[in-house]
């Protein structure tokens, strides 16, 4: 029987009810009294000097308040990054600035010039366009190789190339060489991971408000941390210390990471308010989303993995350019690096691994994290090299995997990390008998009447999550800590409020997290809501990236739970005159061990509010507790993915005929919400697989600026139900953390590109295109075309 | 969008007036004309709607046969109405766009545009329509004249859309996979005179007839009659495929475009 | 300035708009029907969808002076009179199809566009349908579950077929 409340209780989102009504707060729903609007006029050359910026006929158009350029945040800090790479050198990266309006120069299309303050969003517009910009056009640097070519135009002058660090990580280039030069077989592999926007369907929004009584500054962003976006604004860019400001961030539209970094916009509004005086909000645009959001992946990698003479991996060498783009966004350097490098063992247990990563600045919009953020660009290389060679082999792809598959645990890879728990033979063995796969051949010969190739593609994966413990990041460069933080507050007459330093944005933490509660105290989950979101309730806490929600913040939720209990023990012993090591708290009801006594959760809660009859002696009144939860290790969520797809040979066309998951997220708190996790991911790794495209001509021109040019997954590119399984009954629990969970939120982005694009490539095989042995994502119909043809 | 005025006449005669003023549009749905404005990319003083004007709406059979279609129908009420007289074009307009598109968007609005992408561009000159304005008739093989262009005078408007029926007809759109666009579309239509097959989305010139296919077909009503792939000079290459993939494509979809015919 | 007359939720409201007021602004700024979300600027996302006279559409791409004299139904008019969520809106919370929601009520008043004219859709004219409403969270498969279980059918039996 599935249990109805509780962990494990596919509880119903209580969160739903105000989304379903329309009754949702989002931050574009927010206006504050007197409020005027901003529009940013933003640099549609990729390149460029700015000699001028004329603002004198602007500023006298309609409804203007104020115009601003970069002059005026001359006396504040940059946009900061999070994460100081050291080089192999041992040099740390190079950080150029990065001012909130372009100074001196322009450097993507969509680069923020000057700011219109205006009484309305039109006024503010038609103003822009009276700015008269003098900007000399500079040549654009798109193509990452070119970047590092001698003599190539710099991004950013005041460095000496477009190089921001050359990374290496991993096995020893002795040991490594070694292992290549031993090798019985080597396969080769040079891919893209293709430019991603991450999308979110509510545009990024901000509001700044200032209170000139208090001198106190409030701002309602879209974000997925407000902690960090007060530590990061407050500290580094504008100098306004923590208890004079407050970041609010209500019901938020959907993040997938590119709402974790600290944007321009943001700082703008919370500096405007102050100079005009004024609330002052943005709203992007869709089409300003596509140049301003962070973007994703965008990695150029050759990998190469090396094999005994019994198929065993003996060793995995990666070359990787990263793109930056024209900026370091907030957590930009961390992604080609240690989210990325630290995976490249993959679920193997393959001796010698070696990464090297250089990052490169380009006239392109920032690319940073996004769902997976480094370890789908890891999987990706991997599997689809480990396909690779299982095909020059002739051997079955599931076999190779297999017998390199890493068996005991903890295991300590040659990346850095060491794996706690797993049982990669299992979820194999579940997806095996998920997908059918004796019945392929069937499938296959039903499609080929119908002139389609069939092909089946699998892929195994493993991810780091729960980010991240502080000390061993600190050590790698973050410039934070990454632990998580719950206030608990029992309420007099029982009911609690629980303060996270997660945001819920689609998660559903409001739902969760009381299960959670609510089953260690033994009283009804209605009796427990969540709040997040806003800076002046909560206590320090990282936010919500990395599926850290629940294994982190969760984890500090249980511990200050964990300290309610003793105190209301102590208050129970009390007031049923025991010991307090006797009392046994179940189903909301402290009793003596052994005996019929017993009081009531209300009972004690009331006595610590009003203690009339109290050990006041002993203990404080009160029952609130607050719990600072750093990890020990990162948790490793793991698991095989399978899919078969169908190719048209005469159009290129891809179309997923059947998927299977088969993850291990350790415990699951609410399976209903862990399978909407896994089918949003994976309908992003479709679309990153299939679809997605975020491309710049050689200008550096944005040429997918909107939907018009970049291609969403859309219902129908999902598979349908009856051929479509996620499984998440494959269960090793974390080994430490106190809930035994893993992180779910980004293993079906990181499993399916290379599930699709194996599948693709078999596909093209059982057609007799046996010269195709790679088609770069997204496989669209042309490239498909183009690759059959050999155009 | 900038600030303009907006006016709702109810007859053609009120539009028209309406539309004699300086920088004054027509509107039809909307569906591509207010992306257009919110972009900032037309300064109207006066968008003259003509939503409201009831003598344009509606599909009925002419007196030659003809199907009739009011410049101002919603391609989700000639995917209704049509369904019976002429289904393949029933079929066309009832996968324009999204439905909430098809609710809004008009035939009048859709050929006055003439997007190289559209479908019904495809459709009319497959059919050897007549686009009847306030003004005159125009044939189709006059009024299409290159991407965004058509024999359209400044405030004239298209009040009916006259389709000869085919005896069989079948319209297959590969689409390009983010606007959903025809990436290419190609009409085919046989008549008891000939074939004309037209193509959409693939020339840099827009809506064109593909005079090869249509003299092989006219002999030979059959998918193996289709020619080879014309050339790829002049198509549109873009993020979405090259002018050779599309002049591919135009084989491909026209021999399927003939299979469903049938 | 023009002034529009329309019945939104079976209210009668009246505004003045300008000529570039869009219908999506006039619910969200004058009436602050919020619920009514904007997602896109190319008419794509769905995320604004509204039913105007019975018909399903992206109220970001009408004008407010369009609407004047129809009749408007919002997100925030489709819960049963007592307030309870209506057969779809309780299939979504059922089924989890919605996540971060922004997408929800323009999905919300498309499936219910779609059951009144076929009440009993196949899988694959659910998921045709939502052509114009994009989902970044959920992958659409429980969004699509939600709605065949709003139209009464069977969704494990037709997730066995």
């Amino acid at each position: 029987m599935p249990k109805d409340h509780g962990i494990g209780a596919s509880q119903k989102r209580r969160e739903d009810v105000r989304f379903l009504t329309g009754a949702g707060n989002y931050t574009d729903d927010i206006n504050v009294h007197g409020q005027a609007y901003v529009h940013f006029l933003r640099s549609d050359l990729a390149h460029g000097k700015i000699n001028n910026i004329d603002t004198s006929a602007a500023e006298g158009m309609p409804g203007v308040v104020r115009i601003f350029t970069g002059k005026d945040f001359e006396g504040v800090g940059g946009l900061p990054c999070g994460w100081q790479v050291t080089d192999k050198h041992g040099e740390p990266m190079k950080e150029p600035a990065h001012p909130v309006l372009a100074q001196g120069k322009v450097r993507h299309v969509g680069d923020p010039i000057a700011a219109v303050v205006a009484d309305s969003l039109e006024q503010a517009r038609t103003a822009a366009e009276a700015i008269v910009l003098d900007i000399d056009e500079l040549p654009a640097v798109v193509d990452m190789a070119k970047a590092l070519e001698a003599g190539s135009t710099k991004v950013h002058d005041d460095l000496a190339d477009n190089l921001c660090y050359d990374w290496q990580f991993g096995t020893d280039t002795e040991t490594t060489d070694a292992a290549f030069k031993n090798a019985a077989h080597v396969t080769t592999l040079e891919l893209v991971n293709n430019r991603l926007v991450a999308n979110p369907m509510e545009p990024r929004v901000a509001v700044g408000d200032y209170s000139r009584a208090n001198d106190e500054h409030t701002l309602y962003t879209t974000s997925q941390n407000p902690h960090v976006i007060r530590l990061l604004m407050g500290a580094f860019v504008l100098g306004i210390p923590e208890h004079k400001l407050r970041v609010v961030a209500p019901d938020v539209g959907g993040g997938f990471g590119t709402k974790i970094f600290h944007y321009a916009e943001e700082a703008f509004c919370t500096f405007a308010a102050k100079a005009c005086n004024r609330p002052v909000k943005w709203t992007s645009t869709r089409s300003e989303a596509f140049m301003s959001d962070a973007h994703g992946r965008d990695h150029v990698t050759k990998i190469e993995l090396a094999l005994d003479k019994d198929n065993n991996f003996i060793g995995v060498r990666t070359d990787t350019l990263a793109n930056m783009g024209a900026y370091l966004s907030t957590f930009s350097s961390s992604v080609p690096t240690w989210l990325h490098g630290t995976l490249m063992a993959g679920n193997y247990k393959t001796p010698a691994v070696q990464v090297n990563v250089k990052a490169v600045f380009t006239n392109t919009v920032p690319v940073d994290a996004y769902r997976g953020a480094g370890r789908p660009e890891a999987t990706f290389q991997l599997e689809r090299v480990i396909d690779k060679a299982a095909r020059e082999l002739g051997v079955d792809p599931m076999q190779l995997r297999r017998q390199n598959f890493i068996t005991s645990f903890p295991y300590e890879t040659p990346v850095a990390v060491a794996y706690d728990t797993g049982d990669y033979h299992a979820t194999m063995d579940k997806m095996e008998e998920l997908m059918d796969i004796p019945g392929f051949a069937a499938r296959r010969a039903e499609s080929e009447k119908n002139g389609k190739l069939r092909g089946l593609g699998i892929n195994c994966f493993i991810e780091a999550c729960g980010i991240a413990p502080s000390n061993l990041v600190g050590q790698l460069g973050a410039r934070a800590g990454l632990y998580d933080a719950a206030t608990v507050r029992v309420n007099a007459t029982g009911s609690i409020s629980v303060m996270v330093g997660a945001h819920s944005h689609g998660q559903g933490h409001e739902t969760v997290f009381p299960q959670v509660v609510a089953e260690m105290l033994g009283i009804d989950e209605s009796m427990v809501d969540i709040v997040h979101g806003d800076t002046s309730k909560i206590p320090f806490g990282m936010g919500t990236y990395g599926s850290r929600s629940l294994a982190v913040c969760g984890s500090a939720m249980v511990r200050a739970t964990e300290k309610i209990i003793n105190k209301a023990k102590k208050i129970a012993g009390h007031l049923l005159e025991a010991s307090d090591s006797d009392i046994e708290l179940k189903d909301g009801q402290f009793t003596v061990a052994g005996t019929d006594k017993s009081v009531a959760w209300g009972d004690v809660t009331l006595a610590a509010y009003v203690p009339h009859n109290y050990p006041l002696e002993d203990i404080e009144p009160g029952l609130e507790e607050t719990a600072f939860y750093d990890p020990a290790n990162f948790t490793y969520p793991a698991g095989a993915y399978a899919c078969e797809v169908e190719v048209d040979p005469d159009t290129g066309k891809v179309t997923i005929e059947k998927f299977v998951s088969a993850d291990d997220f350790g415990n699951v708190v609410n399976p209903m919400i862990v399978e909407g996790q896994v089918h949003g991911g994976i309908a992003q790794g479709i679309g990153q697989a299939l679809l997605e495209n975020c491309a710049y001509d050689e200008n550096g021109q944005l040429l997918s600026a909107s939907y018009m040019d970049y291609a969403m997954p859309r219902a129908d590119d999902i598979p349908h139900m009856a051929s479509y399984v996620v499984d998440h009954s494959c269960q090793t629990p974390c080994t430490h953390n106190p809930l035994g969970v893993k992180g779910c939120g980004e293993a079906g982005a990181i499993g399916s590109p290379p599930t699709v694009v194996n599948a693709v490539i078999d596909a093209l095989h059982s057609g007799g295109h046996t010269h195709v042995n790679h088609i770069d994502m997204p496989v669209s119909p042309s490239r498909v075309w183009a690759a059959i043809n050999g155009q | 969008m900038y600030s303009f005025d907006i006016q709702r006449p109810t007859s053609i005669a009120d539009a028209v007036a309406a539309l004699s003023t300086d920088e004054a549009l027509p509107l039809g749905g909307g569906q591509t004309l207010i992306p257009t404005l919110k972009q900032r990319l037309s300064a109207p003083s006066v968008l003259v709607s003509l939503g409201a004007i009831a003598e344009i709406k509606g599909v009925c059979t002419g007196d030659d046969g003809a199907l009739c279609i009011g410049g101002g129908t919603t391609h989700a009420t000639v995917a209704k109405e049509a369904a019976s007289s002429y289904p393949a074009l029933a079929a066309l307009a009832g996968n324009i766009g999204d439905p909430a598109v098809r609710n809004r968007g008009t035939i009048g609005g859709s050929l006055a545009n003439n997007d190289p992408s559209a479908c019904y561009p495809a459709a009319a000159l497959a059919s050897g329509a007549t686009i009847v304005t306030n003004t005159r008739s125009i044939a189709a093989d006059d009024y299409f004249q290159g991407m965004f262009a058509t024999a359209l005078n400044e405030g004239e408007i298209i009040t009916e859309v006259r389709f000869p029926v085919p005896e069989k007809a079948a319209y297959m759109k590969f689409e390009q996979p983010a606007s959903r666009f025809a990436l290419v579309g190609v009409f085919v239509a046989k008549y008891a005179d000939g074939v004309r097959v037209a193509v959409t989305g693939a020339s840099e010139d827009g809506v064109f007839r593909w005079t090869e296919a249509e003299a092989a077909l006219s002999s030979n009503f059959s998918a193996d009659a289709v020619p080879a792939a014309p050339s790829g000079d002049g198509m549109i290459s873009d993020l979405h495929g090259s002018g050779a993939y599309r002049a591919h494509l135009i084989a491909v979809m026209t021999k399927r475009a003939v299979a469903a015919a049938g | 300035m023009t002034k529009v007359t329309m019945t939104v939720n079976g209210k009668t409201v009246s505004g003045e708009v300008k000529g570039n007021t869009l219908l999506t602004e006039f619910l969200r700024e004058d009436l602050r029907l919020t619920g009514t979300h904007v997602g896109c600027d190319t008419s794509q996302c769905g995320a604004c969808v509204v039913h105007v006279n019975g018909e399903a559409v992206k109220s970001c791409t009408m004008f407010a002076a369009e609407a004047d004299g129809a009749e408007v139904k919002t997100i925030e008019g489709m819960a049963n009179a007592d307030g309870s969520l209506s057969v779809i809106q309780q299939a979504f919370q059922d089924y989890h199809g919605l996540q971060c929601g922004f997408c929800t009520p323009g999905m919300v008043m498309s499936a219910a566009a779609l059951l009144k004219d076929n009440p009993k859709p196949t899988e694959a004219e659910v998921r045709d349908y939502l052509e114009g409403n994009i989902c970044r969270c959920t992958g659409y498969h429980n969004i699509v579950r939600a709605i065949m279980a709003a139209s009464g059918q069977d969704v494990p039996a037709v997730a066995a077929e």
